[in-house]
């Protein structure tokens, strides 16, 4: 019985292993472990046996049957595998069609994009951001910002009013700058101060170097023992953060009502060598100057921390700096958007260049 | 203001070339607007001649054939088309090789046969005034062959500085030769008021004239002399070249020199004709209601109250600091010259120039506030030129109302201040030598300087801080240190958590596929109207602008939609096939806020989507249009990323579609809405497409969103999930349905959404099915189907009661 087994077993793994197919695979199955196959039909009939032979016999049969079904097993694995792979290889579209649907992402406005990427740069210098009304009165715009009463900012062909606004420095306006927030914000919180204020500013300009509405970001840092060199090293660290980590800084002394001294900033180019472009020629961007300015700033005035001392604020013992910087300013230099009309035009075509 | 380089040159010796000037000026403060060559582009080949002759050309009636003395061993034969050259004049010529204003060279030509080898200069020629008719005669005396330029300024160099508002000093040449001076070491010369012929005239008042000053505070100082023996006429040529190098035009001796004295001086002077001063009284007073006068250029003005003028017996005859009367202007007639040098209040001046829309050289240098002494030394200035240039003579005394300023304030600087505020240490030596470079007389103290400040600076330099910036713009900020401060507020900074879910809101949107715009504040009042507004809709309350640039931007938008709509026509018209459109931004309303701001303002998002919800493609070639699920599916999407739990419910909104109109609420109130526009107000921008639109008070909403959440178990015992289907009468809104479930399955009902919606002939006339999922959840046990089957019955009998609704299938 024994060899009978193995002969079975012999001729059995010889069928399989050349087996081509799954479905001879599965013939094979049926013939050699099937119901009315040989080796089932011997494993029923061990009990049959003198009880001497039955372990031998049950034994060797069980083992064929077990090594029978593990071959057929791993040839129809490796069958299923082989067909999947050939049917996968017929089912093939060209990879380079577009996607679809056509999810495609949306932009954030260029001036919102600059806006955050230099928000970010100084809330990682510990600076926090506060936004305020545009519509503002005469005393924060102008009066306690230390403008005097002739300034021309205060003209009515430069600043826009508010009708039934109010008289003197309770008349309403468009805010010309963020500079209100200043005040606003030191009558709320006592030094030591550091944030900056995003936001819109008006003024009555149209041409092509001006729209009547646009964009600043006011920075206000006031401690005790802050100096114009710090201001310096801040704007420093913001220009290479925005414009490059080679760039340098130029202060230039000029006037603002409400910062002494005042100081207009200068980048220098990020696209010339000192105003001259590869091949020899005069840098479009800086007009051969190797100087872009970016932007105004200074010490805050004392009659600015004299006009909210009551509230903690002593222009002998606290010193402060302020910058303003115009948004669509940087985001053109930057991304050398040659014309402000771009900017509130809104034409797809140019917004999804950006952001 | 305009500084030829060579009448500056007169008060400083200039030793950088004009780009090296500039520079070296906007490094210390004053930027250089321009630099540019007034007349010919170099002095070479412009000389004196003297005529010989002068004789008819053959061949041609109005040229003359002149011999001219250029200094040469030969006369040279020149042809003048002048009508005046004659024998004897003392000339202006140009030489063949002299380059003319307009770039041409001049060469040997030949005119009607006769060749000429040089011109006889016109005054335009030389960029002196627009005279062209006659040669242009100088006086004698001058050798054949001087070279022009030793006459007159021939050409120069010209800065153009845009002087800062607070230096009134530096709106004369010899201010900015000051700041030369200082900012560049080159030698300053004798101020050339330094010596007054009126000196000692000073102390009595002229006879025959008297003036009143009614209000000190409008006039600081007035200061009057008298000239008699005046002969009114041309100005000499280098006056004339002076002026038209600082882009003036000459006009009579007496008028160039009160121009002349300001333009170095910075102070405006004004010279009456005395004779035509009634009663020779002058009287500084407020205009009256009413009041009428023509001024220098011929326009008559309407006065008010506030506007400060000079008048005698017959009324107003000169409007104070801004432009002198014509009824009292100095003509060729005038003999007797009363010559003012005043001083007005800077505010009452710019408010005048600007209610009269009149700004003149004069009030441009008076509205920024100028000194009383400098009254005086343009008198001195002026006194010299007026003897000199007009054979007048100087009625003894000096009319002087009010005096000079308040005495000099002396500031103490100290070593120790300057490094607290720039960070940086300037030695003291440096710092007494800037300061006496720009006028200030300084004294040692113990810790620094005591510092007088000159009368020129007065309203400027008031405190230390004002000091420091003085040595430190001159001294320098190139050197300056760059460090950081100390962060020493005890807070980290960042955004607040409102600014960061502002951003998080505006990134779905993006993520979704939206185009973000910046629309204009400004709107056109008739927008309530095309947004179809009701006469008293809470909308129509406009923050209006008093001086708007043009009607159509004479508001405040009420609204973001209208500034979406305008960029989606923009675009539309451009040839976009859709439109997805969202803008972050300020709205208006009129004011005062809660907050006691002056307009009601918030920070509103907005959304519009036109056309497909997303682009066709090639496996999608037909998407859906957007619809107001699309609108809700964004604010759901919006809403969801700050956790704000909200309900839909219908709303009425005139400018959305009435049957697609859907509110925002949540615990706080209405926070927006969504739904498709009006298709009449589409119409309007001229779009003809459903319109999906929403718009979320998102500053609200920010600060609404809840804390950061903290953990609830939803996974270690998963939902019993059920499908419900439901029949409820048309009309019967999903919102509805989804409440009876959950109220009804409550506290075990998770999760209730409507998947499906259908209405058809299986469901019945005026009947329509919603499908739901709905999940039963605990957080503390595995729920049973024991536990859950009471619940479903008493959803469907809810469903049942309460909607007519009955379950399907
Ligand atoms: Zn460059």
């Amino acid at each position: 019985m024994i060899e009978r087994v193995a002969e079975i077993q012999k001729q059995a793994e010889a069928e399989i292993s050349t087996a081509a197919t799954s479905v001879a695979l599965e013939q094979l199955r049926v013939k050699y472990l099937g119901r009315k196959a040989e080796l089932p039909q011997l494993l029923r009939d061990v009990a049959e046996l003198p009880a001497e032979q039955r372990g031998a016999v049950g034994r060797s049969a069980n083992e064929a049957r077990q090594t029978l079904e593990a071959l057929i097993e791993a040839a129809a694995a490796r069958f299923e595998a082989e067909e999947l792979t050939a049917a996968l290889a017929d089912d093939n579209v060209d990879v380079t069609l577009p996607g679809s649907p056509v999810e495609a992402h949306g932009h954030h406005h260029l001036l919102s994009a600059t806006r955050r990427e230099i928000e970010d740069v100084f809330c990682g210098l510990g600076y926090s951001v506060v936004e305020g009304p545009e519509v503002e009165t005469v005393h924060y715009n102008f009066d306690a910002l230390n403008h005097g009463p002739a300034h021309p900012a205060r003209a009515r062909s430069d600043s826009f009013y508010i009708e039934g606004g109010g008289d003197g420095s309770e008349q309403t306006l468009l805010r010309t700058h963020t500079s209100p927030m200043q005040i606003r914000i030191m009558e709320q919180t006592p030094p030591p101060i550091a944030l900056i204020v995003p936001g819109r500013v008006f003024r009555r300009d149209s041409d092509a170097t001006h729209t009547p509405q646009f964009h600043q970001i006011e920075g206000l840092l006031v401690d005790e023992g802050v100096t114009l060199a710090d201001l310096k090293g801040t704007l420093l660290a913001f220009a290479r953060a925005i414009f490059g980590a080679d760039r340098e800084l130029r202060l230039r002394p000029h006037f603002f009502p409400f910062t002494e001294p005042s100081v207009e900033v200068d980048v220098s180019c990020f696209v010339c060598e000192q105003g001259t472009v590869a091949g020899g020629n005069r840098c479009s961007l800086c007009k051969g100057t190797g100087w872009l300015e970016v932007l105004g700033s200074g010490m805050v005035d004392p009659s600015v921390f004299a006009a909210v001392s009551e509230h903690g604020y002593d222009p002998e013992s606290h010193q402060g700096f302020a910058f303003g910087l115009g948004i669509e300013r940087i985001a053109m230099l930057k991304h050398g958007v040659p014309d402000l009309r771009f900017f509130y035009e809104n034409d797809l075509r140019f917004l999804r260049q950006f952001g | 203001m305009r500084v030829p380089i060579d009448w500056l040159s007169e008060y400083v010796e200039v030793q950088l070339t004009p780009d090296k000037l500039s520079e070296r000026l906007a490094m210390t403060g004053t930027e250089v607007a321009r630099v540019f060559r007034h007349g010919p582009l170099a002095d070479e080949n412009f000389v004196v001649g003297k005529v010989l002759s002068a004789q008819q050309h053959p061949d041609a009636d109005r040229l003359s054939v002149c011999s001219v003395d250029c200094g040469e061993s030969e006369p040279r034969t020149i042809v003048c088309g002048a009508p005046n050259v004659a024998a004897g004049q003392t000339v202006a010529v140009a030489l063949p090789g002299a380059v003319m204003a307009d770039g041409t060279e001049l060469g040997e030509v030949t005119l009607r046969g006769v060749g000429s080898s040089g011109m006889i200069l016109a005054e335009d020629e030389i960029g002196i005034g627009s005279e062209h008719d006659g040669t242009m005669v100088l006086a004698d005396g001058v050798a054949a062959g001087t070279p022009l330029s030793d006459v007159f300024a021939v050409s120069s160099d010209v800065l153009e500085p845009e002087v800062t508002p607070n230096r009134a000093d530096c709106g004369g040449i010899y201010g900015i030769a000051r700041e030369v001076h200082a900012a560049t070491g080159a030698p300053l010369k004798a101020a050339p008021w330094a010596e007054d012929p009126g000196a000692a005239t000073i102390a009595t008042a002229p006879a025959g004239i008297s003036v009143t000053v009614d209000d000190q505070g409008l006039c600081p100082r007035f200061t009057a002399r008298v000239f008699e023996n005046v002969t009114v006429g041309e100005s000499p040529i280098w006056l004339k070249a002076r002026l038209a190098g600082a882009g003036q035009r000459s006009i009579s001796n007496v008028v160039d020199i009160t121009n002349y004295v300001m333009l170095v001086s910075g102070h405006p002077l004004h010279a009456f004709d005395l004779d035509q001063i009634a009663g020779g009284e002058l009287t500084v007073r407020a205009a009256r209601e009413g009041e009428k006068l023509v001024t220098l250029d011929g326009e008559e003005r309407a006065l008010d109250p506030d506007i400060c003028l000079i008048a005698d017996r017959d009324g107003p005859t000169s409007l104070a600091g801004v432009m002198g009367g014509s009824r009292s202007e100095v003509s060729e007639r005038t003999t007797r010259v009363l010559l003012e040098v005043a001083v007005w209040d800077g505010a009452n001046i710019n408010r005048t120039s600007t209610r009269l829309g009149l700004r003149s050289e004069a009030s441009s240098r008076f509205e920024k506030g100028l000194s009383p002494e400098g009254a005086l030394e343009a008198q001195a200035m002026a006194t010299t030129l007026m003897l000199e240039l007009t054979g007048g003579t100087l009625i003894d005394g000096t009319l002087d109302v009010g005096g000079e300023g308040p005495p000099a304030v002396v500031i103490r600087l100290r070593d120790a201040r300057i490094v607290s505020l720039l960070g940086a240490p300037i030695e003291r030596e440096r710092s007494q030598q800037i300061l006496e470079a720009l006028g200030f007389s300084v004294q040692p103290a113990d810790d620094g300087l005591d510092v007088t400040v000159p009368h020129w600076r007065r309203d400027d330099v008031t405190r230390e801080a004002d000091l420091i910036e003085e040595v430190a713009r001159i001294n320098g900020l190139e050197s300056l240190p760059a460090t950081l401060p100390l962060n020493r507020t005890g807070r980290a900074g960042g955004l607040s958590r409102e600014q960061q879910l502002v951003r998080r809101a505006e990134d779905v949107l993006v993520g979704r596929g939206l185009c973000e715009i910046v629309g204009w504040s400004f709107a056109d009042p008739t927008i309530c109207d095309r947004l179809l507004l009701d006469h008293d809709h809470p909308l129509r309350s406009l923050v209006v602008i008093e001086n708007p640039m043009s009607s159509a931007q004479s508001v405040l938008r009420p609204s973001i939609l209208p500034s979406l709509l305008d960029a989606a026509a923009y675009n539309l018209a451009r040839g976009a096939e859709s439109c997805a459109l969202f803008e972050s931004g300020t709205v208006y309303r009129a004011g005062p806020s809660e907050a006691g701001m002056a307009a009601n303002e918030h920070h509103g998002l907005g959304g519009i989507i036109i056309g497909p919800v997303r682009d066709p493609g090639w496996a999608d070639a037909r998407p859906p249009a957007a619809r107001i699920e699309t609108a809700h599916a964004l604010v759901s999407s919006v809403l969801g990323a700050l956790g704000i739990q909200w309900q839909v419910e219908d709303g009425e909104l005139s400018f959305l579609h009435p049957g697609r109109t859907a509110m925002i609420r949540t615990a706080d109130g209405l926070l927006g809405w969504f739904g498709e526009v009006h298709p009449a107000v589409a119409a309007s921008w001229e779009i003809d497409q459903p319109i999906a639109a929403l718009a979320i008070d998102i500053g609200r909403a920010a600060a609404q969103a809840p804390s950061p959440p903290f953990f609830s178990d939803l996974t270690s015992y998963p939902p019993l999930r059920e499908d419900l289907a439901v029949i409820v009468p048309a009309g019967v809104s999903a919102a509805s349905v989804v409440a009876c479930v959950t109220q009804a399955g409550s506290p075990l009902v998770s999760r209730a959404e409507v998947f499906d919606v259908y209405g058809g002939e299986q469901v019945g006339e005026g009947r329509v099915s919603l499908a739901l999922h709905v999940d039963f959840a605990a957080e503390d046990r595995t729920l049973s189907d024991e536990e859950v089957a009471p619940l479903r019955e008493k959803i469907v009998t809810a469903l049942k009661v309460e909607l007519d609704g009955e379950l399907r299938g």
